[in-house]
This record gives C-alpha cells, structure tokens and sequence, in this order.
C-alpha cells in the first residue's frame, strides 16, 4: 500500500453570496461549493477529478493549495496538518505544491519576461537573482521543450501551447512533491494538448510528481490518471482506480458521464440502450435535498430524497456514495 | 508562419514591449496634437524668468491699458503691468499647481485604491468615506475647503487633491479588484509570496494604464480648477498672477481691454484642450477598453 501524500477530510467550502446591502441588512446565501469531501492523494499517483461545470472541481483544488480557505475541514499534507497553520509556516509548504492553470493568458504576468516569472518562486524562497538562477531557470525552460532564448520574451509573444510550457516551468522550478494541474489543457488545442499531456507525463516520472489532474474531458483523464474521483454538486460521488470506473461504474451519474463519451471506433459503440441524464445540473445554491442527484437519476427511489448517501466502501479501493450500492 | 517565427515558434519580431507602446504613442493624431499643445505651455512655464523681462507686479500707471503691440507683447493692464509677463508666470503656477495635484493623486490615490481593492476587509470603510466627498460637486468642496484654509497656492494644490484623490482611488481601486482575481496573482500566491510583493509585482504595474490615463485627465480638471477657484477669489493672492485673477480683474475691463481677460482665457484653453488630446491619446493606446464607456 503506498502512503498518502494528501488526505482531504470532510473539507467544505461555503460561499456567502448576495449579502451585505446596505448595513448588511440583505440575508446572504450560502453557495455549497465543496460540501464535506474526504478524498487521499498517494505519493506517485495522478488522481483525476471530473464532473460538470461548476460542480466545485476547482474549488476543491485550490481549496488543497489554501488558494481558498476552506470552512471546515482539514487537510494534511504529508502527514501534517496544514489548515491552520499561519502564512509564514504555509509558505514552507508551498514549495512541495504547486498549480498550473487552466488559461495560459491569464495565468502569465504580461508585465514579466519569462526569466522573471520562472525564477519569482526561487526568489520568493531565498534565491538571489544572478547567474545561479538564471541557470535553472535555462534548465527548467530545458525540461518543458523551450529554447533559452525565450528568457527575455514577454508573454504575448509566444502560442497557447507554449504559454502552457511557461506555467508548467514556474510550477515546477521549486521541485515540488505536488502538482494541482486545473483543467492545464482544456483550453488548448487536441494536438498542443496531447502534446501537453506527454509532457506532464513525462515530467512526473522524471522528478517523481503526483499530480490532481483537474479536467472535465473524459478521454484525457482516462488517458493520464491512475485513479479517477467523479464530483457531482460540491460532493464527491465516487471513487475507484481507472480501469475499474471506467468498465464497472457504479454510481449512477459516473455511469451517465461514461456512457457520454463517444467511442473511439464506430465498431465500438454500444447497441444497447445508452445512460443519458436529463435536465441541467441544478443551482448549488438550491441543492436538492438527500442525494443531491435524485432530481436527474434514473434509479432514484424514495430513501434518496430524504437522505443524502455517505461515501462508503463498495470494493477494495473503490468508493460509492449511492443507496443503490448500500442494500 | 517562417517570417514572424522561428523554427520553435517563437515570434521573431523582437521589440520592448514599453518601446512598442511609446511608438504607437507617436504614430497617434491626437495624443502627438495634444503633447505639443501642453509642451508650448510646459516649456513657457519652465523658461518664466528667462523670457520675462517686467516685473509681473510692477504697476505703472503710466503705461496702463496699452493694446498688444511691439513694446508690450500682451500689451498692458489696468495698472499697466506686463501682461505677458503675468500670463507667463501665471502659466507657471498652473503648471506647478496641476502637477502637484498629480503628484499628490499618484500617490495616495494608488494608496487609498490599492488598499481598499486589495485587502477587502478595508473596502468598506475607506470607500463610504470616498463616496461622501466624492458627494460634493468637486468646485464647491474645494471653495469649502480653501474657504476654511484660507486662500494660498499651497491651501489651492490641498483642497484640489482632497476633491480629487476619491476619484483617482475609485479608478485604481476597480482595477486592483480585476487583477487580485487573475491566475498570475494566484500563482504568486502559491508560489508564496507576500502582499507587498503580489501588489508591487503583479497588480500595480499591470493598473498602471488607467492610473495614467486618469491623472492626464487630472491635470487638466487641476488646471482649470485652480483657475476658476482664482477667479472666484479663493485662489492664490493677488496681487501673485494666475489666470484666475487676471480673468477676473479683466472682466471689468472686458470693452476697453478685452485682451486682459482673452490672452489668459486662450491660455487656459490651449492648457486644457491639450491635456484633454493626450489624455485619449493615452487611453486609446494604453486602455483601448476605456473608449466604449465614454
């Protein structure tokens, strides 16, 4: 059994949204982003997160890096606690977790050459600009396939793909333990995202990564995961190694979102009756009550809307939270 | 592709991104109008006591109401002083007044703005207090204020930046707002870096192009502020000339003498009307967003 590097236990974000007014007076609302979510991340493995838009995938991301403070519950990296601990102590941690971004516009300083966006972590931790720097900064840029003749370029001047790169040096230039990669190639073309996808694979194996592989493409996290964690409306509804979510889901929304991809050969295709949800996500705002998927479920039955599933044991590592599962 | 990129993709077209902005700057109509305009005004202002020979508040009695002509440029006014020379020196004051004003707005402006936008816990309190002197009309919260100092160049620069810093701190505060949520300013996060570095690093020079725009704006509201604050007779002492003052004791003369209150009235136009040009030059190269609001 291989060690935990990250265990997330019943770590919830709540967003107060609408309040305020004037003196305060208007009630606010509480938007239930991530809701009571335990999960482990083993030292080595790419975990892969899937689920709709909005269902609080991203939340949960950098809920773990303390991007967002959480509510409630805690988060242990590496055995230690680090939900409470103050800035300076969280800013030891940092250096072993690191994010890549999902746009590769956004997530690059304009203002900045590439030097200095890819050396501000080794500055930040003690590192003093010169010729030392600038010298792993080259070999970083190296590692992700761009010459050092970018150092000087500012970001406009380079593709989405290689912008991409860029972000992946400056997270990985502290030689970090792990990597949140947030939706890193959903914005990017297929080919520049296979190409992406090779290198991050890449990169793990030769410094030994783990990576929270954040996406809503299916195909790509079959493709990059060791295992796979399906969230559904801020909860997490099921989790199982790859090869086992894939052919034997057992949830009835992972069913739904495996059945949706399209196979890759016609001969593949299914005759039988496909899964297909109807309706919208609802507002997680307004979560329905007990299971928060009875209102799209296709197997719902009464207990479902009166109590909400706990994520229980259904297999030897693989994790359900389904009434169907629990009879 | 082969022409504007090399083989690994890379834009071959090498060009500081500050020169490319300065070169868009000069290749714009109107900001290039607009700076000559405010640099005849600038350098007049600059070159006062090398390109005045009368004392600007040496009456002559003799000499008063002389029309414009070859001894006296401006020609004369009600007390037969130079009036090329006050106009000059008075240029001067505006200039030393609008920059101040400036000056005073980049700096706590961006403060104020910086601050409430950034750590959200003193948003609250620091913009209700922006709202209520931005609540005022700004000249009558200005003749208040100069009305309780009393009227002097230095109680004119005060009351224009107590008027005028809300302003400039709502625009830089919007800003900041934008930019605290982007993926770069999360990245420094992770990476571990502190406020001051985040906001120095990563926010203020990336809210600098509305910053610059608004305070070209500025200097030309400061300008024309002060002059009619002296014209009002809160301004300045007379008998120290600025625009304000020479307009208004021109007034009374305006059949007799009319050049004592036009030449001042041009300069003051010129001044502004310039300000003004390089202002959307500024905002149509440095915040091209900017120009569907206005």
């Amino acid at each position: 059994m291989t060690t935990p590097l990250v265990t997330a236990s019943g770590l919830s974000k709540h967003f107060e949204v609408g309040g305020g007014g004037f003196f305060g007076l208007r009630k606010a609302a509480t938007l239930k982003a991530v809701d009571e979510v335990s999960f482990t991340i083993n030292a080595g493995e790419t975990l892969g997160l899937v689920g709709e838009s909005g269902c609080g995938k991203s939340t949960l991301g950098r809920l773990l890096l303390r991007l967002i403070e959480p509510t409630s519950g805690t988060i242990a990296f590496d055995g230690n606690d680090i939900t409470r601990i103050g800035r300076m102590e969280m800013r030891g941690y940092r250096r072993s977790m690191q994010i890549i971004f999902q746009d590769p516009y956004g997530a690059l300083n304009p203002r900045m050459s590439v030097e200095d966006i890819i050396a501000e972590p080794l500055v930040i931790h003690g590192a003093k600009p010169g010729a030392e720097t600038r010298k792993q900064v080259t070999q970083m840029l190296e590692k992700v396939g761009l010459p050092a003749r970018a150092l000087d370029r500012f970001p406009h001047e380079f593709s989405g793909g290689q912008r991409q790169r860029i972000g992946i040096a400056r997270a990985l230039v502290l030689h970090p333990r792990l990597i949140v990669c947030d939706e890193a190639v959903s914005a990017l073309d297929v080919s520049v995202q296979a190409q992406i996808v090779n290198l991050l694979q890449d990169l793990q194996r030769e410094m030994g990564l783990t990576y929270l592989f954040i996406a809503h493409d299916l195909s790509v996290v079959r493709h990059i995961s060791d295992r796979v964690a399906v969230m559904y409306l801020g909860k997490v509804v099921e989790v199982a190694d790859k090869k086992t979510i894939y052919a034997a889901p057992l949830h009835p929304y992972t069913q739904a979102l495996i059945a949706a991809v399209p196979a890759q050969h016609p001969a593949q295709r299914s005759r039988g009756r496909r899964q297909r949800i109807a309706g919208d996500i609802p507002s997680a705002l307004n979560p329905p009550s007990g299971c928060r998927f009875h209102t799209r479920c296709p197997h719902v039955m009464p207990v479902c809307r009166e109590r909400a599933p706990e994520l229980r044991e259904a297999a030897a590592g693989h994790q359900v939270a389904c009434h169907l599962t629990d009879i | 592709m082969s022409d504007v990129a090399d083989a690994e993709g890379i834009a071959l077209k090498r060009e500081h991104p500050a020169r490319a902005t300065l070169r868009r700057l000069f290749r714009h109509r109107l900001f290039v109008t607009g700076l000559l305009l405010f640099g005849v005004i600038a350098v007049i202002a600059i070159t006062a006591p090398w390109i005045t020979t009368a004392d600007p508040q040496r009456l002559s009695m003799r000499n008063k109401f002389l029309p414009p002509g070859e001894a006296w440029v401006f020609g004369t006014d009600n007390f037969g002083r130079s009036l090329w020379s006050r106009v000059v020196w008075g240029a001067q004051l505006s200039m030393i007044i609008g920059a101040s004003v400036v000056g005073l707005n980049a700096v706590f402006g961006t403060l104020i703005g910086a601050l409430a936008g950034y750590f959200r816990r003193l948003d609250n309190a620091l913009m209700r207090v922006n709202d209520a002197l931005m609540a005022f009309p700004a000249i009558l919260l200005a003749i208040a204020v100069t009305s309780v100092l009393g009227p002097s160049t230095l109680n004119v620069i005060l009351a224009l930046s107590i008027v005028y810093i809300p302003r400039t701190a709502r625009i830089v505060r919007s800003s900041v707002i934008v930019l605290r949520e982007m993926e770069y300013v999360q990245a420094a996060v992770a990476a571990g870096a502190g406020h001051w570095r985040i906001l120095r690093h990563h926010i203020l020079p990336n809210a600098m192009a509305p910053m610059i725009v608004q305070l070209s704006f500025l200097f030309a509201y400061a300008v024309l502020s002060e002059a009619t604050l002296s014209f009002l007779g809160v301004g300045a002492v007379p008998p120290t000339p600025t625009w304000g003052n020479i307009m208004a004791e021109g007034r009374d003369f305006m059949r007799e003498a009319p050049w004592i209150i036009t030449i001042p009235g041009v300069a003051l136009m010129i001044t502004v009307m310039g300000l003004n040009l390089l202002g959307d030059g500024l905002r149509d190269v440095l915040d091209p967003r900017l120009r569907i609001q206005q």
